[in-house]
């Protein structure tokens, strides 16, 4: 059940180039993992949607990456301030995979750490634009990391049920090698609840709100 | 309609899908739907949507399912939500409103959308839209002016002429943002209809010139976020409020609004407001 609340900054901390956010959980449930947030940007018009990276006990935690002024505000937060938080939103990855293999590339490694929580041991592979970006594998220990110019999609075998988030190139990219691939996609939001029509997408050549309808999809 | 508000909160056409979002339809006193068109439409290209400094653009292009779909599927859904229902009406011609007009009954009002900035404008004159839908309806008929029009006061008297019982206003003005990073634009269409509390005072001007000039019931928007911006509205002239941009970052906005406008103190200052609109030349 996704509800609107205030809440605290438990912690802002520098993960490579990006961000983990750490706030009190409040009563907000942290939903399934690939699910999303919209998050408060102080000084911004509107919110900003990101994915649940870690749920920590009494936490919700969100991986940033300031690409813009929102993002940006966000990362600035400190410890005791307060922001308004709405979700979880949207649909998150389907569980019941037999042989999972975790694909992120960038920022899109956000919703892996939760989702590897919540579906075991599962091989991860990632591809960052540097090493500095890269640092933030260590949220994910034992994952393979390849930085540009390697592709993360190089480091996909066969027979793995692939569950994937990242920039959509990266994702297209997936779904060429693994058709039953699930994968996340990001769009601009404004409401991230079915009000905007802002974050259509084209969905089997028709344009669908990713909000209600994603932001995990099967890739065919 | 509340009596204690003395006014009834609806949202703004096209910021809010009652079916995917009913808990937030039923804090509101009517819902106005997404402007249904004759044909179903796709809607633009992504992005629709960009933030700027006080307000945002949107250029979703009417995305709808088309009348026929509107009334077999949609219409049936939302009366099951027991919310008066307001039907936004688009066309490309005055035929197109009036015959979505005649195949509409049982319901709250027509908005008719005469300012989309986001679709190529209809051919026909707003007063012909209005009078064509009013030889079509007896329902209530709500006409959605744009303040870009360089005398909108002038506009909505000949909406009032033509048979028009009220006017939303305002409808978003046409805007544009530029990517830093790439120097295009940042919507596919370039341009979208701006909103958020960047229209506000056009919003007030345009309420109150044109209930200066007609005395129409008027349903005002544009920016409203808070309580304070509802007295505002009503102020100028405003029956009735709506809320737009407010609900993208906000979904309780309805129920925020009014338990803030039913506050002691301020309900004072909206019985003044109300009083003075009531009494404005």
């Amino acid at each position: 059940m996704s509800r609107r609340e205030r809440l605290s900054v438990n912690g802002v901390e520098t993960v490579g180039a990006y961000t983990l956010l750490r706030l009190d959980r409040g009563t907000l449930d942290p939903g399934a993992p690939g699910q999303f947030f919209m998050l408060e940007a102080p000084g911004r018009l509107l919110p900003r949607a990101l994915s649940l990276c870690l749920a920590p006990t009494g936490e919700l935690a969100f991986l940033l990456d300031a690409v813009g002024p929102g993002t940006a505000a966000l990362c600035a937060l400190e410890p005791g301030d307060r922001i308004h938080v709405f979700g979880p939103l949207g649909n998150g990855f389907r569980l019941d995979v037999g042989r999972p293999l975790l694909v992120g590339g960038g920022i899109g490694m956000a919703p892996l750490p939760y989702l590897r929580a919540a579906i075991g041991d599962a091989p991860v592979v990632l591809g960052f634009r540097s090493d500095r970006h890269a640092e933030a594998a260590a949220l994910l220990p034992a994952a393979e990391v390849v930085v540009d110019p390697v592709l993360v999609t190089s480091c996909i075998e066969d027979g793995y049920d692939v569950l994937a988030c990242g920039p959509e190139p990266m994702l297209r990219a997936v779904a060429d090698i693994a058709p039953d691939a699930q994968l996340a996609w990001e769009a601009p939001m404004a409401c991230g609840y079915g009000a905007c029509y802002g974050c259509a997408v084209d969905i089997g050549g028709e344009l669908k709100r990713l909000c209600v309808e994603g932001p995990v999809l099967a890739a065919a | 309609m509340s009596k204690d508000l003395f006014l009834r909160l609806l949202n703004a056409s096209g910021c809010l899908d009652a079916l995917t979002a009913p808990e937030v339809a039923r804090g509101l006193d009517g819902f106005v739907t997404k402007t249904i068109t004759p044909l179903p439409r796709e809607g633009n290209a992504p992005p629709r949507i960009a933030e700027t400094a006080h307000g945002m653009l949107n250029a979703i292009g009417l995305a709808n399912p088309g009348r026929e779909r509107f009334l077999a599927d949609t219409l049936p859904q939302l009366r099951e939500l027991g919310v008066p229902l307001w039907i936004s009406v688009g066309g490309f011609c005055a035929a197109d409103y009036a015959e979505t007009c005649a195949a509409l009954e049982d319901v709250e009002a027509v908005e008719l959308n005469l300012s989309c900035p986001n679709v190529d404008e209809a051919a026909d004159s707003a007063a012909e839209i209005v009078a064509a839908c009013r030889r079509a309806t007896a329902l209530p008929l709500y006409a959605k002016l744009s303040a870009a029009h360089p005398d909108v006061a002038e506009v909505a008297r000949a909406v009032a002429a033509a048979g028009a019982d009220g006017l939303s206003l305002v409808n978003t003005l046409r805007g544009l943002a530029i990517d830093p990073r790439t120097l295009q634009p940042v919507l596919a269409r370039a341009q979208g209809g701006l909103s958020g509390p960047t229209l506000k005072p056009v919003a007030l001007a345009t309420v109150f010139a044109c209930y200066s000039a007609t005395k129409l019931p008027i349903v005002g928007m544009g920016g409203v976020t808070c309580a304070q911006d509802v007295v505002d509205l009503v102020a100028c002239g405003a029956q009735d409020v709506a809320l737009g941009t407010v609900l993208f970052s906000d979904p309780d906005a309805p129920v925020r609004i009014r338990t803030d406008l039913t506050s002691a103190d301020l309900d004072e200052v909206f019985a003044a407001a109300y009083k003075k609109s009531a009494v404005l030349a």
